[in-house]
């Protein structure tokens, strides 16, 4: 076992984890926070994505201990208390989701894909969500909830 | 535009939204018991094998382990095997083939994937770890994984039982009116069609959760289940593990389903059995790979058909013969696919006068198919529709110029087609102009010269599909041969504080019926949309349920509601009616407000609601309490149908085909949410173009070994790969069912793969097979 301290969500958490457990593991049982989902085993389909110092990474892809005092957000951590981020409400207002397991991951990259690109084009939303994987909405209606939010959010 | 706020007609956004958008879903991984422990299979590595030998010795040493099972002991505890519950007879009368279907295998494995033994450990880790110290001494045996290989002679043997490989040999239709209309035809068009084997992939990957309760004998099984109650009922009925009052089954929030989700599975069937076993609850969760290897796949059909035409290309014939693969045992519904789900559809949007189909079913070594998004429909649709575009090249005509001319008048309804389906109602002229309106059809050549201008290769294709839905009259599909009625149930309760609970029968994994059916409550009882609550997936809290599959939501289990809804209104009229000194027969009811005739005097649903709780001023002949059960039956199946237009760019020099415009016309009748429906149109697209373009499950033609076993090798549709979608709608409203509702969820998956290959085929100038890869598609423009 090993200890890993980092800031979940604006709270500092320290557990002591088998070094091999990957920083989804650590957010889903240690922390059980649930609305990080995990969707595939080969880091394909970001359904795990959450932002790590201040950028979305797929939790798949990192051992916990890697995460060593960094600062997470997960979905859980993105609304302010009770109002929403943008992004979420702009998912919701634009039908951007529907069995809502691919949507947590959706929405992290979503949001830092507009800190990076204020003003996306179609184009870019498009090819920015390449590494999300979403089988119910043939993402229509998630591409325009990323251009409402980002129009929101000020781009 | 609906009367009241939020009521019929209106796009209102999800109430399920909330949770989803925030991380408080609770799908079955996220939950968790005291005392959990995990379970985890060991899988067969060969496609098919005699088990000689397992030896647990050394995996029941390792660190974590709580016990591990075989075949034996589930034989031991006459826990039984897996059922099929549709029955198909042979031409020749004899009933389908149904090998045994073991949860872990009894002596060998028949799949890459199939299952061996159960660990169960304190982790998942240790679980895993364990598993790999078991020793299992295979005879690796031939296999055949390809269905046209299958029933040839010589053909590896996947089940003793099952000579030849065949399950059945199955046909419909009037093969002597066909014979004869072919030897009258002054046209034939003839075509081998592959539609190809798709692996579902809902995002939410199966899981159980089995705990057994000593103290009351009672079993809990959480699982991702489309329809919970049918999953009791074969799991106490049929797989004996525990009386249906002893066994409650929940299926939380669902992550897709698609079909993969309807079935009864060896894991789910295994973690609950052996959760009393070991006297602990215990969790089993599939990853991706484990999905691919065992979730239910769809489609896998080849096909040769043949349409015969006069010389003004009206449809004399039709004559189709199909082999169906099953995979290496029978999934729950897999016999019905082919059959009533298919073959029945292949009179398509027009005037058949005869058609004969022939379908023979057969078992390989590979994972079981069953029903996927459409079910059949979508195989019959690429049949007819890849027909009728191929036919109208072969004579000269525009596609949709055939089409029309075949087409069944708009006044023709209630029509019977030669393959026993009653249409109820449509207009397919409407739809298929609308769709050519929407996608300015008669722009197309100046488009395609200016794609060709820049060395593009431009194409446009149609699919007029029908589908039949609302699955279905319980006589109707008996005498079919299904094992259960396909009704639906549902209660309406009314709290004394005016606010609704409905508990329905249908399960939500994605389709908002939390959202649509509150909206019914809202539109039909005045009940404010905020004040509704919907309840589903537990056997428990729900009466009774079949479930959420074949587009039948909203036809079936909303049509019980309507039908509650409408039991607790005579019930109010009566209450209404001693509240304010009338006749019953004067009182008259608008969206929970009732009023005496002719008077100002009115009541609220919600202040009747409070006297029918507490009784103080209240007839004497009546119960009190306002909350009502019903059960619905539909009358007939209903038949969605419409027209989707596909335009597609195609790049000679690399293969890739560029889908750059997409319309969609559909006829679904009434529509509650039409925000919901469109949702509904694009997701089912987007497979369809997934099929045609992108996915295919591939097995190892030597070995049966699956190619495609995760995302690295199957191509699953992005963000990048699709268009935006024109969609819009029509409405013949649904004659055999109270809403006039037709079903929308499959109608995208339906439609697609035909629109895309008959554009792609217009594009190239020659026909590949569907998944229409860049290599396939640059090799068939290189030889152009």
């Amino acid at each position: 076992m090993t200890s890993v301290t980092m800031t979940v969500n604006g709270k500092s958490v320290t557990r002591d984890v088998e070094p091999n457990t990957l920083l989804v593991q650590f957010i889903r049982e240690n922390l059980r926070l649930t609305g990080t989902h995990v969707g595939c085993d080969t880091s394909q389909c970001g359904a795990c994505t959450v932002h790590v110092n201040g950028d979305s990474v797929k939790s798949c892809t990192m051992l916990a201990v890697q995460a060593e005092g960094a600062d997470v957000t997960t979905i859980e951590g993105l609304a302010n208390g009770d109002e929403l981020h943008p992004m979420q409400e702009a998912f919701k207002e634009n039908h951007g989701l529907q069995c809502g397991f691919c949507t947590p991951g959706m929405i992290m990259s979503a949001v830092d894909l507009v800190k990076r690109n204020p003003n996306p084009s179609e184009d870019t939303i498009r090819h920015e969500l390449e590494g999300n994987i979403c089988r119910c909405t043939g993402y229509h209606n998630i591409v325009k909830s990323v251009k409402s939010a980002a129009e929101k959010m000020g781009g | 535009m609906s009367a009241v706020e939020n009521g019929i007609g209106a796009s209102v956004t999800r109430k399920e939204d909330q949770r989803f958008i925030t991380g408080n879903g609770n799908y079955l991984d996220d939950i968790n018991k005291a005392g959990q422990a995990y379970g985890h299979f060991l899988r067969s590595p060969y496609a098919h094998a005699k088990i000689k030998n397992i030896d647990l010795t050394a995996a029941r040493a390792a660190p974590g382990v709580i016990d591990i099972f075989v075949g034996a002991d589930m034989a031991a505890d006459e826990v039984g095997g897996l059922i099929c519950g549709w029955g198909i007879s042979s031409k020749d009368g004899s009933p389908h083939v149904a090998p045994p279907h073991p949860c872990l295998a009894m002596g060998s494995v028949k799949h890459v994937g199939d299952q061996v033994a159960f660990v169960v450990a304190e982790s998942v880790q240790e679980a895993k770890d364990a598993a790999e110290l078991i020793e299992v001494d295979y005879e690796e045996l031939p296999s055949v994984t390809d269905v046209r290989k299958a029933g040839v002679a010589g053909a590896a043997q996947v089940h003793d039982e099952a000579p030849g490989n065949q399950c059945y040999d199955w046909e419909i239709g009037d093969k002597e009116a066909v014979d004869a209309a072919f030897a009258n035809a002054h046209h034939v068009t003839k075509m081998d069609l592959i539609n190809n084997r798709l692996a579902p992939n809902p995002m939410e990957p199966r899981a159980a959760l089995g705990e057994y309760d000593r103290g009351t004998g009672e079993y809990t099984l959480y699982t991702t289940s489309q329809n919970p109650h049918v999953a009791r009922l074969i799991l106490s009925a049929f797989v004996n593990i525990a009386p249906e009052h002893k066994l409650r089954v929940i299926a939380p929030d669902v992550g897709g389903g698609f079909g993969s989700k309807i079935f009864v599975y060896a894991e789910e069937t295994t973690t609950i059995w052996a959760s009393k076993k070991v006297g602990r609850p215990i969790k089993w969760t599939a990853d991706r790979s484990e999905a691919f290897m065992t979730d239910a796949h769809g489609r896998d059909h080849a096909t040769h058909a043949e349409m015969a035409f006069d010389a003004d290309g009206h449809i004399l014939g039709f004559r189709v013969a199909t082999k169906a693969n099953m995979g290496a045992y029978l999934s729950t519904f897999a016999s019905a696919v082919p059959t009533y789900l298919y073959a029945t559809l292949l009179n398509g949007q027009y005037k058949m006068p005869c058609i004969y189909a022939e379908v023979q079913a057969l078992f390989t070594n590979t994972t079981p198919v069953d029903a996927y998004r459409g079910a059949g429909r979508p195989e019959a649709t690429y049949v007819v529709e890849r027909m009728m575009e191929r036919a109208a090249r072969d004579m000269n005509m525009d596609p949709t110029d055939l089409r029309m001319k075949n087409f069944i008048a708009p006044d023709a309804y209630p029509y019977e087609t030669p393959v026993i389906m009653t249409y109820d109602s449509g207009d397919y002229p409407q739809t298929l102009n609308l769709a050519k309106n929407m996608i300015s059809y008669d722009g197309f050549q100046a488009r395609k010269a200016e794609s060709a201008s820049r060395g593009k290769l431009r194409g446009i294709g149609s699919a007029a599909y029908i589908e039949a839905c609302g699955i279905a009259p319980s006589a109707a599909v008996g005498s079919l041969g299904a094992g259960v009625g396909l009704w639906e149930s549902a209660e309406v309760r009314f709290n004394p504080t005016g606010s609704v609970t409905v508990f329905t029968g249908s399960h939500s994994h994605g389709q908002g019926h939390e959202t649509t059916f509150a909206q019914l409550i809202a539109d039909k009882l005045g009940v404010p949309f905020d004040n509704v609550e919907v309840v589903h997936g537990d056997t428990t809290k729900v009466p009774f349920g079949m479930g959420t599959y074949g587009s039948r939501s909203l036809a079936v289990g909303g049509s019980a509601i309507v039908k509650a809804a409408d039991k607790i209104v005579e019930k109010a009229k009566k209450i209404a009616a001693h509240l304010m000194e009338a006749s019953a027969d004067d009182i008259e009811h608008a969206h929970g407000v009732f009023s005496v005739a002719g008077t100002d005097k009115q009541l609220t649903i919600g202040e009747i609601a409070f006297a029918a709780y507490v009784p103080h001023n209240y007839p004497e002949d009546l119960e009190p309490g306002l909350a009502e059960n019903a059960f619905y039956d539909p009358l007939n199946f209903t038949f969605p149908a419409g027209t989707h237009i596909a335009e597609v760019e195609i790049d000679p020099a690399t293969g890739v085909v560029e889908v750059v415009d997409w319309a969609a016309a559909d006829d679904f009748g009434n529509v509650i949410n039409p925000m919901i429906v469109e949702g509904q149109v694009h997701g089912g697209v987007a497979q369809g173009i997934g099929q045609a373009l992108l996915e295919g499950v591939v097995y190892d033609d030597d070995s049966g070994q699956l190619l495609t076993g995760s995302y690295m090798d199957y191509c699953m549709p992005r963000a990048d790969d699709l268009p935006n979608f024109k969609v819009e709608a029509t409405n013949t409203p649904c004659p055999s069912n109270p809403l006039g509702v037709k079903g929308c969820g499959e109608a995208g998956a339906i439609a697609a793969p035909a629109a895309l290959m008959n554009a792609i085929t217009d594009a190239l100038g020659k026909e590949i097979d569907m998944p229409a890869t860049p290599e396939k598609v640059w090799r068939a423009a290189q030889s152009a």
